[in-house]
Order: C-alpha cells, then structure tokens, then sequence
C-alpha cells in the first residue's frame, strides 16, 4: 500500500471501528466492565472486536455467561473454546442457581426460561460489582431495541426508563453512573443482520456449529422448528421428523426455533439471509411473540 | 458518528408532531420493501387493536408502548434500509417540544435532514426550530416533504406557498441543498412511487432525493487530521502506542504530527488499524499510533496536524440546554470534550437565540429547550476546534455532576446566523 493510492474503507471498516471506539470509551471510562457471551453470533463478533480493541494487551475485562441451563451442547463447546483460546475470564450467572436459590419461581425442568434471565443478569451484574455491560444488541432486531441509546443507563434496579433516557450527541458517550447503577453498552447498535454476516465471513469469526446447516430431529410447535433433545420432548400429537436446519439466533434451547435451510456456508447463509421474509427474532424466537411490546418489558426489567 | 462514505447516508427525519413524520418513514420503508412479513403483520394487528384503518403506517417506527397509547414519538428510533443504490441509517426524530433533546441526539449525527411538514399549515414554529437546531448542528442538505397534499386535492398554490416558506428561511440557515417535495404519506403518493395525480410536479420523488443526496456534506473538514487519545496499549516489546479515532483529515506514516495541549512535536513512526499495518489512516478509522519520541501522553490529549486545534480554558459557545433546572452566571457542571472530562463554569450567558426570527435577545438564564450564546471557563485546557470545521473537535457535552444526567449539548463558536 503506497500513499499515493488511497487505501480504501468500506462501510464494514466504518462499523468496526466505531465499536472499537465504544469499546475503549466505555472501559476508559468505566471500573468493572463485563461483555456479555451468549455464544450467539453476536457476541462473538462483538468479542472479536473488544479483542482487536486491546491487541496486544489482554482483553482488560471478563465475559459472563447468562446461562439458562437450557443449552446446546455445541455452543457450550464453542464458550469454552474461545474462553481458552483467547485467555478470558469466564463467569456464570446460572438460572439453574438462581432456581435452587428461591430467587426466581420454578417453570418446571422444561418451562421456559428466558424471562428468568434477567434475575440472573442482575445477579451476577451486582455480585461482581460490574458498572457496564457489553451486549451484542443491534437496533434492527426489534422496535424496543430501535429506540435504544448506544450506552443504555440502569437505575439501581437494573430498569431501562425508555421515556427518560440520556441524550447521546455526536460521539460523546457519557459513562458515568453512581454507586449500584450501570450500563449496558450496546457497540453493534448501527449493526444489520447481514453486517454482521459479511463481517464474519471477512474475518473468519468463528461460530458454533448449528449455525450451518445440519440434519436433525425436530418437531413443529407455535410455527417453529424446535430441536428435539433434553428440553423439547414431542407432546401428544407433535411429530418428530428429520430435516436440514441451521439456527438463525442461539437462544434458550427450549424456545429458539430452527430454519429449514440447506446453507452450510458463509457464502450459502449470506445469500440466504439476504433473500428472507422474515425477521431473526420472529423466525425463531417464541420468547418475543407473546405480546406486541414483549422486548419493551423484558428490558424495563432489567434484561439486556 | 462514523465518517459517511457515499454508499451510506445518515438521515434524520425531523418536524412537528402529528404532520406525518412516522407516516412517511413507514411508508418508505413498506414500499421500499425493507420490511419482513412478520413484522407487516405485527403492524397490522397493533393497528387492529387500536381501531385504526388497515395499516397505521407510524406503528412501524413508534416502537415504545406509552408512543402507541399516545400516538406521539417520545424518543428516536433508529433504522436501517437498503436500495440497490444506497445504504440508509434512519433517525426517526420526535417532534414535540417537550423531546427536543431526543430530536437533537438524533440530528447530531445525521448528513441530512429530512423535514416533514403538513402543507396545509405551512412551516410552523417547532418545524422552524427543528430546522434551526439542524443548522447548528452542521446539516447543510435538507428535504422537505410537503406532506398531507391529498387534503389539498393536490392544489399546486399549497405547494408553491410551502416553497417559498422553505426558500426563506433555508437561505437564512444556510442550508446548501433545498428539496422540496409534494407527497401523501398516507397514500404514497412521492415518497417512492411516483405520484400520478400531482401532474404539475416534475422534480425527484423522496427516496430518489434521499438517493442523490450529497453524503458526507458536514464531513469535509476545514481542520486538520485529529486523532483524541482514548487509551495507552502497551506493546510486547515494552512501547506503547495511543489508540483513538481519526476524525479531520488523514495521518500518514512519517508525518509530524502534534501532541496537545503539551505542544510537543514527533513525528508518526507507525500505524496499527483494525487489520494490520497501514501507511495512511483515514477518518473514521480506530487505529493505535506508535510516535518516534517518549512522549507522556495519555487519555484526553489529542494528536493533530495542521492547522492545528487550540487548547483553551475560555470560549464562547453555543449550546442546546437541556435540564428542566435553567443555567445562568456562574453555574459549575462537568464538561465531556472528545476523550476528556473537566470541570466547566459558566461565566456569562451572552444570548438567547430567536428560532422564529433568529436575533439574540439579552437573558441571564437559559430554560428547557432554549438555545443560547454562553461563554465557559474549563478547569483543565481542553483542545478545539471551531464546530465549523471539525463536528468532532468542535462538539462538547455538559453533565450535571450529582445526577449525571447530561444536560447541554455544545458547540464550539457560533454559526453565521447568529
Ligand atoms: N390525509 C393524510 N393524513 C396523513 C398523511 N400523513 C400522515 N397522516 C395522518 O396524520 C396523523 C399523524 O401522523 P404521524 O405519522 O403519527 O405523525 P408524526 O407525529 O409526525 O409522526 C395520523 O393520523 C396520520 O394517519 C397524509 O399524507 N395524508
């Protein structure tokens, strides 16, 4: 590359480094942030880019896990490998414990977990003292998300205020929180879905495995495909068939719903998503599609 | 705010409440095709629930329950769309007065403005202060739909009459790129299918305006390269090297460059960007510098190059105050200036700014929502430039240091207008 040629940037370098920039702001400015790992595709490029963020240091904050008990095995695999490959701290804030704890009502071994999270989050947020919270959230997944600040401030509660948040001009983030309060960072806000595709293809992210194509059990329930496994037994009536799925969001397993897809590629997904009709979130989520505002509240809450 | 590149343009869509700001953004992205199924459906059955028509076409952007119930847009909702030609990011602004720091967090950032009016009631107050606070912001394009034309039965004179409204003022801004468009939201009419009852009008539809818009129009920068430090990485080897964002102009690798406010010249011995070694960094770009001498660099100074930034501990400034509690003579917040935080006092409130007929009128204090001329006294030197020249540089914001609520944005200087 010479100076006499302008080295090109496109609109991926653009988001990029804006992330990067967000990264080092908030930990400049915060005392103990986290980055919230859920394994998804998400957070992995987000994990990604806090990595470049600090190269050749090591990344200066642990990962948390906001684990539901009702995982995939292979995106468990998949934590655990980027946690040792890339020397991170890895914690745990389990809904199993908070469960054996009393703090959240027992849904039965295969209720549905997801709102249970938030307990959890907010419990491990206030036992390591953790001000900030990376997510890898981007505005496009849903209209609550749309509305959201890039730092999202947290009251003492955990609670998101969507009529009172803080004005964020230009790109002054402005961190600052008191004792107990804190703040969820969201750095891949500008983020589309299939950014986030054409990113991990140039960069070689690495991913679990469900996302490309795979045969397995499933069966159809509320309009989904549910894996069939430890979480999703077949109810009276329910069929289990064997289909060609990929995951187009890694979630709760007994609630994340599969695509019939044949792409086993990058280059076959990005095609894919590029062509769909329907959103990731109402594709795959059951979780979102109990009420028009569901995202709304579960973020008033304190989810992420 | 990244640098814009002309294959994304970053717009907002201000004006006043109820002229059909929501309308026309559902519209351009229904008919643009960048909705799912499932997410028209979920419109369809909110606009069920609530006994309007069909399809309301502001649900697709009023995302927040209490925006529903009200029928009013409280905070920004941001968007994203994708023509063959373009890349959009969509600022959907509110247009009550009450919200006008969530219309400005969304214009902050924005290259032009899309400005959505009722024809038939012309430029209102709020519309004229909207397009005021895009002004001072650095927005030079603006578009203007003329909504609502289907209540006119398409009478050009209504047209005519929101033209010259638009002309006046958009010279007195100084916008360098007026549009102004007939357009029924609710119907469809300009926004992307071309309209076939409005014979008279031959200019571009909406989105073809938005297509052609001229990107990165507040991004040509009269400053230098600047690059804020953010954070000090410590090398293998035992160097560090300053890591930020570039903003202002580009950086090449055996350039001089200056740290401030220390005033210490070196020369940039090499440039790490997000995938390796570069020989030019360019705006917009994260990217860690590694300088030819030890220098004590740290957060909150700045590497420039000519024509350098100032470091100063007095300016003038304007600024958009935002807290319910007014600002006046000697009131002490905390100021954020590119990667530095430091104490700030207002010394003296010079004006408060007219958006109507844009003069200063003499006032000690600024309430909710005004916009006024102040002069700051900071306690550590922060390094600017004039807003004109660097939106980067140029930009600061105020924090009320008890309750951390940020309650001012600020702009160095002031703009012709004033
Ligand atoms: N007749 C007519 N009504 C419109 C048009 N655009 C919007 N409206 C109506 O004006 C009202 C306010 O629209 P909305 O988009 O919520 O306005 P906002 O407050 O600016 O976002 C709603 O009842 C719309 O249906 C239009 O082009 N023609």
């Amino acid at each position: 590359m010479t100076t006499s040629t302008h080295p090109q940037i496109d609109h991926l370098d653009l988001l990029e480094s804006h992330a990067m920039f967000i990264i080092r702001e908030v930990v400049a400015e915060c005392e103990r942030p986290v980055l919230l790992f859920s394994g998804g595709k998400d957070s992995a490029v987000l994990l990604h880019i806090a990595v470049k963020a600090f190269a050749p240091q090591k990344l200066p904050f642990p990962v948390m896990h906001v684990d539901t008990g009702h995982n995939f095995p292979e995106v468990i695999a998949y934590r655990d490998e980027r946690v040792a490959t890339l020397a991170l701290r890895l914690e745990v804030a389990s809904v199993q414990q908070a469960i054996d704890e009393g703090r959240v009502p027992d849904p039965g071994p295969l209720g549905m977990r997801n709102r249970l999270q938030t307990n959890a989050l907010l419990h491990g947020i206030s036992k390591h003292k953790f001000d900030a919270a990376f997510g890898g959230a981007r505005r496009d997944e849903d209209k609550a998300r749309a509305k959201e600040r890039v730092l999202s401030f947290r009251n003492a509660f955990g609670e998101w205020d969507p009529k009172n948040q803080r004005p964020e001009l230009w790109q002054l983030y402005q961190g600052k929180v008191n004792n107990g309060e804190n703040l969820r960072a969201f750095p891949l806000s500008d983020w589309t879905e299939l950014d986030i595709w054409n990113y991990i293809r140039r960069e070689n992210v690495p991913l679990p495995s469900i996302y490309f194509a795979h045969e397995r059990p499933v069966l159809q329930r509320d309009n989904m495909w549910l894996a069939v496994g430890e979480f999703v037994h077949p109810e009276p009536g329910e069929v289990v068939e064997r289909h060609l799925v990929r995951f187009r969001t890694v979630g709760d397993a007994s609630c994340t719903g599969a695509v019939r897809s044949s792409a086993d590629t990058l280059d076959a997904i990005i095609a894919e998503v590029s062509t769909t009709n329907l959103s990731e979130r109402g594709a795959t989520r059951a979780d979102d599609r109990f009420s028009e505002t569901a995202m709304e509240d579960r973020k008033r809450e304190g989810y992420f | 705010m990244s640098e814009p590149t002309s294959d994304l343009l970053r717009f907002a869509t201000v004006g006043s409440v109820d002229d059909g700001k929501s309308t026309l953004i559902g519209r351009l992205l229904v008919d643009t095709r960048q909705l799912f199924d499932d997410q028209l459906e979920a419109v369809a059955t909110a606009s069920a629930k609530r006994g309007v028509g069909d399809l309301d076409l502001s649900f697709v952007t009023d995302g927040l329950r209490a925006e529903r119930e009200q029928g009013i847009t409280i905070d920004v909702a941001y968007r994203y769309a994708a023509t063959p030609t373009r890349k959009f990011v969509i600022a959907d602004c509110p247009g009550h007065v009450q919200y006008t720091r969530n219309m400005a967090t969304g214009a902050s950032t924005a290259e032009v403005a899309l400005v959505v009016l009722d024809a038939n009631e012309g430029l209102k107050e709020q519309t004229r202060r909207h397009l005021c606070i895009a002004a001072l912001l650095g927005v030079r394009v603006v578009i203007v739909a003329a909504n609502k034309m289907d209540l006119t039965q398409w009478d050009e004179s209504v047209y005519t009459k929101v033209v010259d409204q638009v002309n006046d003022v958009a010279q007195r801004l100084g916008f360098t790129d007026t549009t102004v468009i007939p357009v029924s939201a609710l119907k469809g009419d300009n926004v992307v299918e071309r309209s076939y009852v409005a014979t008279w009008y031959q200019g571009p539809t909406v989105l073809e305006a938005l297509e052609s818009a001229p990107a990165g129009s507040w991004a040509s920068s009269a400053s230098g390269a600047r690059l804020p430090i953010q954070w000090v990485l410590r090398q293998n080897g035992g160097g560090r090297t300053y890591a930020g964002m570039v903003n202002g102009g580009e950086f090449t690798v055996g350039q001089q460059v200056t740290l401030m406010p220390q005033g210490i010249t070196t020369t940039l011995k090499a440039i790490n960007g997000p995938r390796g070694a570069l020989d030019v960094a360019l705006p917009g770009l994260s990217v860690d510098f590694d300088l030819a001498d030890d220098t004590d660099a740290g957060r909150g100074d700045l590497l420039a190059t000519a024509p350098l930034p100032t470091a100063t501990r007095e300016f003038e400034a304007t600024i958009c105050w935002f807290s319910d509690k007014p600002v006046m003579a000697g009131t002490r917040l905390r100021l954020k200036h590119t990667t530095r935080s430091t104490p700030v006092m207002v010394r003296s409130i010079a004006g408060q700014l007219d958006v109507g007929n844009l003069t200063v009128a003499d006032v000690t204090e600024l309430k909710m929502n005004d916009i006024g001329l102040v002069n700051l006294m900071t306690a550590e030197p922060i390094v600017v430039d004039d807003y004109r020249d660097n939106r980067v540089t140029g930009s600061f914001i105020l924090i009320d240091e008890v309750t951390n609520a940020t309650v001012a944005a600020g702009m160095i200087g002031h703009a012709n207008f004033i």
